[in-house]
């Protein structure tokens, strides 16, 4: 069966560094990143990445007291994403639009505010607020774009750990390809700056990052590396089927090439190289490719010690012997977005189609030899001559991996 | 605790749950709802304020005595000034 070719058609997004594509990109190729001390309860200062779009551009100043962090980076991001696609939203079928919106997880925010918010009542559950289940329900950020927007066709999250912004538009490459929707609002946001309990978990770890200048706290590859920023951030992306965006005139991003999601079946945090390597493999023979097509791959890498080193390795089994695929990594700006992670760092790379330009990672004072690919690209972009295939790693907790791969779109 | 000053605990309390209204002009006789954008909801939430903020106890049968800032006046008034 011949599957329908799937296709980016507008794109939104906010991180630590970057509102809209245009200035994220500037910064991710002027070496800019944004990380800042936070006081986080209970822990004290912590590094963590922090967005600074206006959330009143798109919600009532109820909605906003209503709703969660999460629905309205979600709700931000969606409407960035309507408006660059072209779309004649008002006169679009709203039932025909799927809303997947992929997330690390979600509801620990309020939950730990109620608890927070009840002890300062000696715990006497009158106080715990009405609001809490449908805030923290795990549909939350997906369901609230589409009472902001008036979407009625199906919308849900796809909890993915730190894999879930490249599962939130892998889901939605197969609605498209099933028939389910016409047009699909996808890729995943992350509110967990908000939570200590991330934080905590981190530190109990062992995988919190530590510095004294947070821009510096995240460095993966670096020698010195010594754990994860969490960070807050989104990106949603437009999704259609070819002929609808070609139907329409659109301007097309990317084509989705191909992609694979799967299980390492071996720890609850350890990542497996062995099965990160093989799920690289897939997406590449889904694809039709081999490993030398892929002109960028871009890493998970979270800046911990031994993660770096295993997702290293399992590129180099890949790609080791491609000397036109260059290896980069996002996180070294904005810290580690967990559920928005794989759909922002992909976004941070699309304009390479266009500018043949390779951002670095940032933050390598020295190179852990361990890391040292030699197509790493390290602190200052890399000029090629084209730039046709992006390969977008994105791994999580229990073992889930999920590779992504984006071609410049010719017709 | 005069109803005049009642009326305005509860128009301090929509101003914090509801930010997008306002409250400058409601009128005392006239339903909340049918002034203003409440929802079932923004009930619970002054529910919620009066006892947090004011230690006053609304049993979910007396909800529909905050209909109205009148009927608020009548039905607070006498919990404030018993506290």
């Amino acid at each position: 069966m011949e599957l329908d070719r799937i296709v980016i058609t507008g794109l939104g997004l906010t991180a630590p560094n970057g509102n809209t594509l245009e200035e994220f990109r500037a910064n991710l190729l002027a070496g800019v990143g944004r990380v800042e001390s936070i006081e986080m309860r209970y822990m004290g200062q912590v590094p963590a990445g922090v967005c600074n779009f206006d959330p009143k551009q798109y919600q009532s100043r109820k909605e906003l007291r209503v709703g969660t962090r999460a629905g309205s980076i979600a709700i931000y991001c969606a409407h960035e994403a309507i408006k660059s696609s072209g779309l004649d939203f008002e006169g679009f079928d709203k039932s025909r639009i799927g809303v997947y919106v992929g997330t690390t997880e979600h509801g620990n925010v309020e939950t730990e505010n109620e608890v927070y918010n009840i002890s300062q009542f000696d715990y006497d559950v009158r106080y715990w607020t009405h609001h809490h289940n449908p805030r923290t329900v795990a549909n939350n950020p997906a369901g609230e774009i589409t009472i902001n927007t008036g979407i009625t066709g199906p919308h849900y999250t796809i909890g993915a750990a730190c894999a879930a912004g490249n599962a939130g538009l892998i889901q939605a490459v197969q609605m498209l390809r099933l028939g389910e929707v016409d047009f699909a609002l996808a890729g995943g946001v992350s509110e967990s700056i908000q939570t200590f309990g991330i934080f905590a978990g981190f530190k109990s770890q062992g995988a919190l990052a530590e510095h004294t200048d947070p821009n510096k706290a995240s460095r993966p590859f670096d020698k010195s590396r010594n754990g994860i920023v969490v960070s807050e951030g989104g990106a949603i992306y437009c999704l259609e089927r070819l002929k609808d965006a070609q139907a329409r005139g659109a301007t097309i991003l990317g084509e989705i090439a191909g992609y694979r999601i799967n299980s390492d079946a071996s720890d609850y945090v350890l990542p497996n190289p062995e099965r990160q390597a093989e799920c690289m493999r897939q997406a590449l023979a889904s694809a039709g490719m081999e490993p030398s097509d892929v002109d960028i791959v871009n890493t998970h890498a979270t800046s911990t010690p031994q993660g770096d080193i295993q997702e290293i390795k399992a590129v180099a089994e890949v790609f080791g012997e491609s000397p036109s695929t260059y290896v980069n990594n996002t996180k070294s700006y904005i810290g580690h977005a967990m559920g928005a992670a794989g759909a922002l760092e992909l976004a941070g790379n699309l304009p390479s189609f266009q500018d043949n330009i390779i951002h670095p990672t940032i933050n390598i004072d020295e190179l852990d030899p361990e890391c040292a690919l030699p197509n790493l690209v390290v602190n200052e972009p890399r000029k090629v001559d084209a730039v046709k295939v992006i390969f977008n790693n994105s791994f999580g907790m229990l073992g889930i991996n999920s590779a992504l791969i984006v071609k410049k779109f010719e017709s | 605790m005069t109803e005049d000053q009642v009326k305005q605990i509860v128009i301090d309390i929509i101003n914090e749950i509801a930010p997008d209204e306002d409250t400058s002009g409601l009128k005392d006789e006239i339903a909340l709802r049918e002034q203003m954008d409440l929802d079932s909801m923004d009930f619970l939430d002054i529910v919620m304020e009066l006892r947090k903020q004011h230690g006053i106890e609304v049993p979910e049968a007396d909800y529909p005595e905050l209909a109205s800032l009148q009927s608020c006046a009548d039905y607070l008034t006498p919990k404030f000034n018993a506290k």
